[in-house]
This record gives C-alpha cells, structure tokens and sequence, in this order.
C-alpha cells in the first residue's frame, strides 16, 4: 500500500499538481486496491500541501560564460539555456531560440542556485523578539510531532538577504537543537509568497531533525529532568523509537490484515515515516563519538541517519560516514564556541571529500546563508594548503547538488542538467572569490533577483514603511 | 619588546632574529588606507617599522626576506572581540566576559584575564590577526569595564596597553540592563557626575541614591577628562544622536561608536561630531528593531560623509574567529561592484582592520599599520590577504617571528587520513 501510495505521490507530482495524498480514506476511483477502503498508513500523507507555482519567465541563454553545472563539470565560454522553467541545454555553443533573451556573460559565472539544508529562516526570523521565536518546541525532549512549516513566518526578511547576496534558492527549515527530536523540516524555494505552503517546495521529502550532544542535556539538564547527560539523551531516544516500532507494526499489521485502524498519534506518524524511509533524518551532531553512537541506535531501531548537521569533528569519522552512507554537513571554519565544537578545523570538508565522504556546507545562520559562496572557497583553499587539491566546479557540488542529494529532491534541482528547475545564478565574476555576488537569480525560470534592477529586489511586509525600505542589503 | 625562542616559519630558512631585517619583492599593503604598492620593501629594526613602500633602502648587512610574489602586509587588528577571555563562548566555566554577580562596573578591567595560552589566539595568529581591542561585556550596568588592547604573540606577555578605553552599552542593550533607554541614561549622567566629584577632587560624598561605587567612579574620571575613549554600543539613528549630544554636557569625552547600524541615516552628524565608529561590516538584517535600517552599505557610507570607521564581527557571527574579518573587509570591496551599493576600494578596506581599529582608541601611532615608528607587525600572505584564498606564510609580532601552528593545525595533521595505523590516533604527534 504504502509503496502504491509513493508511486501515486511521484505521479502527482509530476504532472504539477499541489494536490497530495492526504492521511485519509481514499476513495475507490483514486486507487484500484482491494485494500482502498482503509486509511493510509498516516505518515504517507500530506495534509498541507504545497501550493508554490513558479513565477512566468523568459527563454533565456546566457553565453560566454564560465559554467559550474553542480555535479563536477565545468564548461569555460559556454552558453546555458532555460526555458518554460526548465533547464534546456547547455554547452560551448547552445543556439538562442526565437524571442529568447540572450545575456552575455562574458566575466561572469553561472552556477546552481546555492541549496541550504540547515537554516532557521521564518522560524528563528529576523527581528528576532520573543515573538518570533518559534524555532524549538523546548517543552518535551522528544517532540517528533512538530512541523517547521508550521512555525516559518514567511515575512522573513532574512529570505532576501539569502537570495540577493547568497544565491540561495532552496533552502531547508528545521526546527531547532533544544531537543533530541525536535520534529520535521520544512524544504522551500527561496520564493516569497504569503504563506509558508506556498514557498514549499513541491513533493520534497520531510526531513527529520534529531540532535544529540550539548544541547538537549542542558536544556532538559537545566529543567531538572531528563535527559541531562549524553547517557540520558541516547535511553530517551532509544526508548522513543522502540514505542515507534510498535506504532508502525501496529499500523503494517492493519494494513496487512484490516480489522479497526490503530489509533493515531501524531509524533509516532513521523518516527513511522523515517522507519519507512519517507521522512530523511537530519541529525545534529558534533563529536565523532556521538555520530557512531547514533549510527548504531539508528541501526537497532531501523532507521538511516541521512546527514549528520554541524559535524564539526566528522574529519576524525569520515570512514565510518562513507560506510555507512551518511553525509556530513558542515561549517567551514567554525569552531571553539562551545566544548563539542572545540576540534573543528577548517580542512574538514576537503577531508570528507577526500575520503569519499557525502560532504557539504550548511550555515545554521541568517548571515552565513548569504555567503556559502565563500564558506566554500575558505574551505577548499584549506584543502588545498593540506595537500587536497579540489577543483572549483568539484567544490561547488558542496553548494548544490550535494545538498540536494541529502534533501531528497537531486532529481529536480541542484545542478544544470537539461529537464531540471531552472534555478540559476549568475555570478558578476568567480563566485570563490570575496569579491563577486549574485548579478542575477532566477528560480524556476523566473528572473527574481537582479542586481541592476531595483524591482528586482524584494522587500517583505515587515520591511514596508520602516527606515530602509527598499535600500540595497 | 619579546624576546621568545620561536618557530622558524615555513617561508624562512633561518630563524629571523636580527634586530634588523627587510623583506623585499612583495606587494605591500601598509594599513593606513594607501592602495598596495608593487614590488615594496619593508624595514623592520628593534621590533618597530623603519620604513615601507617602493623605494626604500635595504639596510647594509641586514637579512633580506625574498617575498616575491607574495604579499607584505600590516598584522590584521582585531575590532572588538573578547580574545583571550573565554575559551569558548558556550564553555561557561572559562568565560571572563561579564560579570553579572560583581559590585563592579566601570570599574573592572578585563587585562587581568588575559590569558595569552588561549587556543583561539593561536588560530587567530596563524591567520595574520596581530592586535586585538578586548573589552568585558557588561554585566548588571550598562557600564562593562575597561577593554585592553593586546597582541596575538606567542609569549606569556600579551597585554598592549591595559585600561584602553571605557565600554558602555546603551540602546536595546542598554535598556536590558536597567529597563529602559532613559533608565540607562540616567545611569550614565549619574555616574559621569558622580566621577566629576571624584575628579573635583572634594570629599567622597557618594549620595545615598547613587548606585556607582567610589571605585567604578574613579575609573570614570579619565573617561570624562577625555584620556579614555568611551565606546558605546548604539545601532538605532535616534541613539546615535542621543549619543553625540552627551558631548555637551562632557565636552571632553572621547566617543566612539560600536555598532551603528543605522549610522548611514545620520552619516554627516557622526562626521560633524568626529566620533568614530566600529561597525558590523554586513549587517544587513534587521536583527532587531532597533537596526531596521542596516545595510551592508553602512561602512561605505559612513566613510563618504568623512566618519572614520573600521569593523569588527559584532552582530554578526564570529564562529569562524577574528581571523573572517579580512573576509568582511573584502566584501565591502565586492559589493562596491554592486550597483547602489557603497563599498570602499582596497586600502579602505584594509584599513578597517588594521590602522582603522587602531585610530578609533587613539593607538595608530603604534599599531596598526606599516607607516615608521609603528611596531613591527607583518605578515607574509602568498596573495591577496583580503581574497579567500589566501593565508598568511610568515607572521611577526613586535618583529619577532612567531609560530603559525594550533591545536587546528595538529588536529588536521592527525586525522588527513582518519583511520587508525598500528597504535590508536592517540600516539601519532
């Protein structure tokens, strides 16, 4: 059932359409199944769908132009076309249709648009006053069933900052570290829209935000109750994803055999979800000994850990990251902020790269996101003073389609190859050097950022009517 | 002077320790705001810089540094930071910044923590940080204490100059502090007065209703005499006006702004007024209310309307240490390409972390740039320090050499290959 309701999920998604399969009888004429008559296993389903529709474009072909298409290669004096929000062709010569705006990059670089996996935007927003802080259901260490979407404020100022100076054109909202589970992530296209389901980015996954370390033993620590030590963290989960082993036998047995559907809960749906594989973990963790261990939980209860967040120490374990199919994502150079951050160095990247290793950066931060660009420069620029020389359009897969990858959504976006999103940047010279920023960003084909117009440049309702309105950021 | 058995760096065969050597052949970047000179040579003797620039004359039998291709540099001073107090922001146990259960405001002065051992001196080091302006954050006053102005070397002596400036945080900060933005303000004009009569000389009649003890008044005598610069932490226009105005009442205070975030907004006052400022280079969020109007754009134009500034990693993140500060710099040269953008051109940019920081507590006659007389530190870059590519290949503080190794350096050295050889990675140093 549930691989038919997947199937039937990626078919609606293709054809465009918002509607999604919601946790809820389905109809006979929907799906032939003898079994139509019962309720979704609940964690297939979801009921705010996205309603993102991509902006009109133009055919565009940009030509003369230094290309990194995301996935290594690397074209110099090429021509990059889209049209109909789709990426049409690229090469060292690609012909521009009729009607098509032809731009000459000559000086200029396209790339990607830069993917985050980790911000905080809409949820940790910007003016951060207490009244925005939605970021972290901080009143249970397990609260599996919170969304992110529900908490994103869509008038984030911080979304331009990111588009306008970052080229940031998807990015993942999580919720925040305070707990050991602290519920899903929200992926979205760095669009503006006056509700977070329209910013969603269609048909991505759910992520999963687990953290372990520092974080939840002080916050429950300091509450007086568990977890307060790194032992307290691992028994409460442990103790957690055996209830959702239950959950999801309950609910496989239902759908095996019928009888009265078992009774739902909400945070148990999406522990079920990962145990499925539907829901990809993104699981904050620092030390290298904390990854193994949650390696190993992961394997007893089931589940796969798809990345590892601010893997500061991820250079010491990068063996075990490649054997165990789970990426790392990191900072470039952060480091000594705190005790299980103390060992972070700036070759990490390069050193999971080296090795192998899924790698990308991420910046946790409304002022990093607007420069992952350049994170990503500093740390090939380590790499390659400690002996591990990585091409520039190798490393921009740390900016792109890597982080696709780990999203769940590679197939769609994350590099320039012909059929997927047209979701672009051009760059007003080489985007790994301090001294270039985005000169255009189109997203879906869309022309949504663009340095020379000052329509161009979104301002958010927040930013409305206050002292720099409308104002280059 | 330090005089350390040091590290050979990688650049220099034989340890420089002559009271005199040039380097010669580099591109020079002085700091004081000049564009970099092609082909310069520098002069160090006893630790101070002779000269630099094109043209400038080897001294006879002294030891010549060939820095060809590469680039000659003043060391990078650090705008406002807490090196050396905390050995990890969120490593409670170390931190020496405010001080929320102390009697002691104005009073504390934070060159008695500092601890020249601290990692993150070391990493800061090896990436051409030279100089750091240290403050304490303030506690339970708007009143933090007196910031020290130290250098990165790797000796046990590292205080500068001590009682370097006042720290004082009023606007949003401030108002946490006490309750309220005119709650601070009283605080400050009772405590200035409650110096006065300390400076006055008279009885110590500290009246009942005045919460200043007699230590933190008289560490707020050199404040109003105008010998200690008083920085104060405003971002929103209307404090920034508030601000200048204290200048009637205490003609002789040396101002200087942090933060200023919406400095831009009344850019010709701060001019008018000669207060400097140390800003956020890319705050362009509005953060909070009180910094609706930030911009990357603020430094470029604060220094058009003739406002001295130089930055520092305030407001935003400073996870990646003082050593991304040359990266703010260059992008306030990038966005100077950006159309509606202000920038500034090269040696402004540079200037805000090496002479800019310097000049604002009145120290750029000693530190900060490559102009004579100053001490003596250089750095070595194999390019453009400003460009992200780049890392420094040789650092002197004071003209002696120093080590560009950390615990980052050991710890990369270790794990290039992660897995374990035939002894646990415990044994590999």
């Amino acid at each position: 059932m549930s691989n038919k309701l997947a199937v039937l999920a990626a078919a609606i998604l293709l054809a465009g359409c918002a509607t999604q399969p919601g946790a809820r009888p389905r109809s006979g004429s929907s799906t032939a199944s003898a079994k139509s008559d019962r309720v979704a296993e609940p964690w297939t389903g979801d009921p705010f769908p996205s309603t993102y529709r991509a902006y009109p474009g133009v055919p565009t072909l940009i030509t003369n132009v230094t290309i990194y298409d995301g996935e290594g290669g690397r074209i110099d004096g090429g021509s990059v076309l889209f049209a109909d929000g789709k990426i049409a062709a690229l090469g060292r010569s690609v012909a521009a249709p009729a009607g098509a705006a032809v731009i000459d990059g000559t000086g200029k670089w396209v790339t990607p648009g830069v993917i985050d996996v980790h911000s905080h935007l809409g949820v940790y927003a910007s003016p951060s006053v207490k009244a925005l802080s939605d970021g972290n259901e901080m009143t249970n260490p397990t609260t599996p069933e919170v969304w992110a979407e529900h908490s994103v404020w869509p008038q984030d100022p911080g979304f331009s900052r990111a588009l306008a100076n970052g080229g940031v054109t998807t990015l993942q909202i999580l919720p925040g570290s305070g707990n050991l589970m602290g519920g899903r992530s929200v992926v979205l296209k760095n669009v503006y829209a006056r509700t977070t389901q329209g910013m969603k980015f269609p048909g991505a996954p759910y992520g999963f935000k687990m953290a372990c370390g520092e974080n939840p033993k002080r916050v429950y620590g300091g509450k007086g109750r568990a977890p307060s030590t790194r032992m307290g963290n691992i028994a409460v989960d442990r103790a957690t994803w055996q209830q959702a082993v239950e959950y999801k036998r309950r609910w496989d047995k239902y759908e095996k055999d019928g009888g009265d559907p078992p009774g739902r809960d909400l945070g148990m749906d999406t522990l079920a979800g990962v145990i499925d594989g539907k829901i990809l973990v993104h699981n904050h963790c620092y030390r290298a000994d904390e990854m193994a261990n949650v390696i190993d939980m992961a394997k007893e209860f089931g589940y796969h850990v798809t990345a590892f967040h601010h893997a500061v120490e991820a250079y010491k374990v990068a063996d075990l990251l490649k054997a165990n199919d789970v990426c790392g994502v990191v900072w470039a150079d952060w480091y000594g902020f705190k005790m299980e951050a103390y060992d972070g160095i700036p070759e990490n990247l390069a050193i999971l790269q080296k090795t192998g290793t899924c790698a990308m950066i991420h910046s946790d931060d409304e002022n990093g996101i607007q420069r992952l660009n350049q994170e990503v420069a500093k740390a090939q620029a380590a790499g390659r003073r400690a002996g591990i020389v990585i091409p520039d359009e190798i490393a921009w897969e740390w900016l792109s389609f890597n982080p696709a990858k780990a999203l769940g959504i590679s197939d769609r976006t994350g590099s320039l190859k012909p059929g997927k999103m047209a979701d672009v940047v051009l760059w007003n010279g080489n985007p790994l050097s301090v001294y270039t920023r985005p000169d255009k960003v189109w997203i879906d084909g869309a022309l949504l950022y663009d340095a020379h117009d000052p329509k161009r440049r979104p301002v958010s309702d927040f930013e409305l009517g206050q002292p720099g309105e409308g104002d280059v950021k | 002077m330090k005089r350390l058995l040091l590290c050979a760096t990688a650049l220099i065969a034989n340890p420089v320790f002559a009271d005199t050597f040039a380097i010669t052949g580099g591109t020079v970047a002085v700091g004081d705001g000049s564009q970099p000179i092609p082909n310069g040579t520098v002069v160090v003797r006893d630790g101070r810089v002779v000269a630099a620039g094109a043209n400038v004359a080897v001294p006879a039998g002294a030891p010549v540094i060939d820095a060809s291709g590469k680039w000659v540099a003043a060391g990078i001073v650090a705008g406002f930071t807490s090196e050396g107090i905390v050995d990890g922001e969120g490593i409670d146990e170390t931190y020496d910044g405010a001080a929320g259960k102390s009697v002691f405001n104005a009073a504390i002065d934070v060159s008695a923590a500092i601890n020249p051992t601290n990692q993150s001196i070391a990493v800061d080091r090896a990436w051409g940080v030279t100089r750091a302006l240290v403050s304490p954050e303030a506690g339970n006053s708007i009143f933090a204490g007196q910031g020290a102005v130290i250098d990165l070397g790797a000796d046990d002596m590292p205080v500068t100059k001590a009682r370097a400036f006042q720290y004082a945080e009023l606007g949003e900060d401030g108002a946490g502090k006490v309750g309220s933005r005119p709650a601070a303000y009283v605080m400050l004009h009772d405590a200035l007065a409650q110096a006065r009569e300390v400076a006055r000389g008279g009885d110590w009649g500290r009246s009942k209703d005045s919460l200043i003890t007699r230590t933190d008044a008289a560490a707020l005598v050199p404040v109003i005499d105008g010998r200690m610069p008083l920085v104060v932490h405003v971002e929103r226009a209307s404090d920034i006006l508030q601000v200048l105005s204290l200048k009637l009442a205490y003609p002789s205070l040396k101002l200087v702004l942090l933060g200023a975030s919406e400095g831009w907004l009344v850019a010709p006052k701060i001019a008018a007024a000669h207060v400097p400022v140390i800003a956020a280079a890319l705050g362009d969020l509005p953060g909070a209310f009180e910094r609706t109007a930030a911009t990357e754009s603020n430094v470029g134009r604060l220094e058009k309307a003739g406002v001295a500034v130089a930055i520092s990693t305030i407001d935003v993140s400073t996870e990646g240490g003082q050593r991304n500060l040359r990266q703010y710099a260059g992008n306030l040269v990038g966005i100077a390409r950006v159309p509606g953008m202000s920038g500034l051109d090269w040696g402004a940019a540079f200037a805000t972390v090496t002479s800019g920081p310097a000049a604002v507590i009145g120290m750029d006659g000693e530190i900060g740039s490559l102009r004579p007389g100053r001490r003596a530190d250089v750095v070595i870059w194999d390019g453009d320090p400003l460009e992200l590519a780049s890392a420094p290949v040789a650092v002197w503080i004071d003209g002696v050499a120093q080590p560009l190794t950390s615990r980052q350096t050991r710890l990369r050295d270790r794990y290039l290959t992660p897995q374990e050889g035939a002894l646990p990675k415990a044994y590999e140093r």
